[in-house]
């Protein structure tokens, strides 16, 4: 108990230096400074942690906190400036949160290093969507873009070349995924959506939205290209020049002809678009449909017959982390992929890496629920405890296996993604 | 003598120089130096994931890619700021007319120092919020289903929601000189009250009517403030992409969002380069407005 308050004490004037004396201060200093003598023993475990809103909830660290005694400094940033801070300042955090597509920019600058999977302790346990390609049962899913597999093993220790096949060096320890669609108001629609062709239908003319990221709008763009028959590409997540104008062209002609309402770029944007009616089909994210249903209008997060766009996202180290610090990461890992924190993410509509644990983690109706495509017994209810669905309701979609194993594509950095920059531009401005 | 006043002239110049001294560091420290290093980079090559220093002009020309090709239709940088300055001058245009008359208000027709203080103040009830609530606020006044559309669907006047309230370039005119009027009217009030008072009773008394007091008397003695307000305005608006990003809906090309874009694409030397040519371009305006009035004699 002592031992306790003293930590807690130590804790508050801590976080008072660090922000005057900054990380060094923290690191270093945490002995010098404060003066404490048994200031080793007493020594909190502070990671700092980088990434986008998604995984970030103070249950976690609370629980985390009580559990292993680490205490999780968020940094919050969007995933484009997540990226470019871990470029242009890779000293500012410990653990990264970031996106699979991210990796094909910060594995090279030399500024990740990569995990050792024989210290994660449920690494075997990870569902085979990230190592292999492929659901539980052993059905292949799509790989175009930058499919986790790709992406997810490093050559050895040091290297900057993506393996092949699994390795012992691994880029990020997948925490969190899921299957992106349309979303759409049913009620203002009232017909069935089942293709991604619908987007630019101009029965929707001034009521559809597409998404103002460069990199993941191309692909919605590249899903309804495909589903309206007018061009099939080699790979969705790496286009040619070509394939790029092509995209770009179709996009261009449906702004100019007045199909979209407004394009949105974060999460509550998407989510007023909808909400207040201003558009009625649109590129979504699902916790964005679930917002938009908490609020008592219908919303559907419509699963199509061409299949999904997917993203993943994960942890890793940056390169600066070592000794105690490195061991904390583990640490962290390893309660991460433990199960409370994957029941948590699967609670609110995500998927966690490692099911086992999080099925564990998580009462039988609300599996059935969430991961099995069941209807509910009974009420549905988010983390906070606020209602998100009554009993009898079905997951849009349905199950883990029919959502993930419908994806056709993943969220990518295209090889000509320089071109495809500007392309967007000239989008954005005809 | 000679040598004393020397001496003395040379101490005088290094009390000067002391004076400005801090000024100019700063000015040195946090707006020369950082722009010289804007102007290297956009010179700079680079990748997915790091700028590479070679000299090169990839930022300029693939900035300007297809505006010889693509004649006589735009290409896409003319486009963004032939949209971007025509945004520009109409919320030019308004606030100054709105700042005008709010400042000649002020200024004339109220008489009492109390009153002028509490109306400025008043004035500046709109910066108590956030720019960005500020701008999510037009939303629900303006959307389809918004108070607007439902107030005049419901007095008959239109029957379906107009869909040009959000989401277009009206919307975006209407948010920026909502947000800018402020910066005109300061200045011109500023202006306006050091105009002696004993000069329109003269005009008054030489027979001039309201107007030709107004032009000949009041606008001449107010121009300073009234460029001194321009410039605000007009380098705000050049530079802005957040407003015009949220009631544009993300769909009206601005000079500010090409540099974001780039921004966020990690290409920093490519969005350099866009910044040093909005630069210029801003720059060329400021000092044509300069020219009009010799700001420094004025004040």
């Amino acid at each position: 108990m002592t031992d306790n308050s003293k930590s807690s004490a130590g804790l508050s004037r801590r976080t008072l230096l660090k922000g005057a004396a900054g990380v060094a201060g923290l690191a270093a200093g945490s002995g010098a400074i404060t003066g404490f003598p048994y200031v080793k023993s007493a020594e909190p475990k502070v990671l700092r942690y980088l990434g986008t809103a998604v995984n970030q909830a103070d249950d976690i660290t609370k629980k985390l906190f009580a559990d292993t005694g680490i205490k999780l400094e968020y940094i919050t940033a969007t995933t484009d400036d997540v990226t470019k801070r871990v470029i242009t300042q890779p000293n500012s955090y410990d653990v990264l949160d970031t996106e699979y597509f991210s990796l094909k920019k910060l594995i090279p600058s030399g500024n990740i290093l990569p995990l050792d999977a024989k210290k994660i302790k449920e690494f075997n346990n990870i569902t085979p969507v990230f190592t292999k390609g492929e659901l539980p049962n052993g059905k292949k899913i799509g790989d175009q873009g930058t499919a986790p597999k790709k992406v997810m093993f490093l050559e050895g220790s040091n290297s900057t070349k993506f393996a092949s096949s699994v390795t012992e060096w691994v880029t990020l320890i997948p925490t969190v995924y899921n299957a992106d669609t349309l979303g759409i108001r049913p009620d203002l629609i009232k017909r069935p959506i089942s293709s991604w062709s619908e987007l630019l239908n101009p029965e929707f003319k001034g009521k559809a939205s597409i998404l103002n990221i460069p990199s993941i709008g191309i692909m919605d763009a590249a899903m309804v290209v495909e589903a309206a028959g007018i061009h099939k590409y080699a790979d969705k997540g790496n286009m040619t020049k070509a394939e790029i104008d092509l995209t770009i062209k179709t996009l261009i002609d449906a702004k100019k002809s007045g199909q979209f309402r407004a394009f949105w770029k974060d999460f509550n944007e998407s989510v007023n678009l909808m909400a207040s009616g201003e558009t009625v089909i649109q590129s979504m994210w699902s916790p964005a449909v679930t917002k938009v249903r908490s609020m008592g209008i219908p919303c559907v997060f419509q699963p199509l017959k061409e299949g999904y766009r997917s993203w993943a996202s994960g942890f890793c180290v940056s390169k600066g982390v070592s000794g105690q610090k490195l061991e904390w990461a583990y640490e962290f890992v390893n309660w991460f992929l433990s199960g409370w924190a994957g029941a948590y993410l699967n609670r609110q509509g995500y998927y966690s890496a490692v099911l086992s644990t999080a099925k564990a983690n998580m009462e039988p109706y609300e599996w059935a629920y969430w991961m099995e495509g069941k209807a509910a017994e009974k009420d549905i209810k988010a983390p906070d405890g606020s209602l998100l669905e009554k009993a009898g309701a079905v997951r849009d979609g349905g199950s883990y296996d029919d959502r993930m194993g419908s994806v056709a594509c993943w969220n990518a950095v295209m090889d000509e993604n320089d071109y495809m920059v500007r392309k967007w531009n000239e989008f954005i401005a005809a | 003598m000679a040598v004393t006043s020397f001496l003395k002239r040379r101490s005088a110049d290094l009390v000067s120089w002391l004076q400005a001294g801090p000024m100019m560091l700063v000015f040195v420290l946090f707006f020369l130096l950082p722009l010289a290093f804007v102007i290297m980079v956009s010179f700079w090559d680079y990748n997915e994931y790091e700028m590479i220093p070679t000299l090169t002009t990839r930022g300029y020309t693939e900035t300007f890619e297809g505006c010889i090709a693509q004649m006589p239709e735009l290409c896409t940088i003319l486009k963004t700021y032939l949209k971007t300055l025509k945004l520009c001058f109409l919320v030019w245009l308004l606030t100054l007319l709105i700042g005008f008359t709010v400042a000649y208000f002020l200024a004339f027709h109220v008489q009492s120092k109390t009153w002028q203080i509490a109306l400025s103040l008043i004035c500046t009830i709109p910066f108590w919020t956030s720019n960005v609530i500020r701008m999510i606020a037009w939303i629900p006044l303006l959307g389809r289903n918004g108070l607007v559309n439902q107030g005049l669907i419901s007095a008959g006047v239109i029957k379906q929601p107009l869909e040009w309230l959000l989401f277009s370039e009206f919307a975006v005119v209407l948010a920026l000189v909502h947000l800018f009027t402020f910066f005109m009217v300061v200045p011109i009030f500023n202006s306006m009250i050091r105009i002696d008072k004993r000069l329109i009773e003269a005009a008054y008394d030489a027979g001039a009517t309201g107007w030709q007091t107004l032009w000949n008397v009041i606008i001449p003695l107010a121009k300073p403030g009234m460029v001194i307000g321009s410039i605000f305005v007009i380098t705000i608006v050049m530079g802005d992409f957040v407003t015009i990003g949220v009631m544009g809906g993300q769909q009206i090309a601005a000079a500010g969002k090409i540099i974001e874009v780039r921004l966020n694409a990690l290409q920093f030397p490519a969005a350099a380069a866009n910044a040093v040519i909005l630069l210029g371009v801003t720059f060329l305006i400021i000092a044509s407005l300069s020219r009009l009035v010799d700001v420094r004699k004025e004040l």
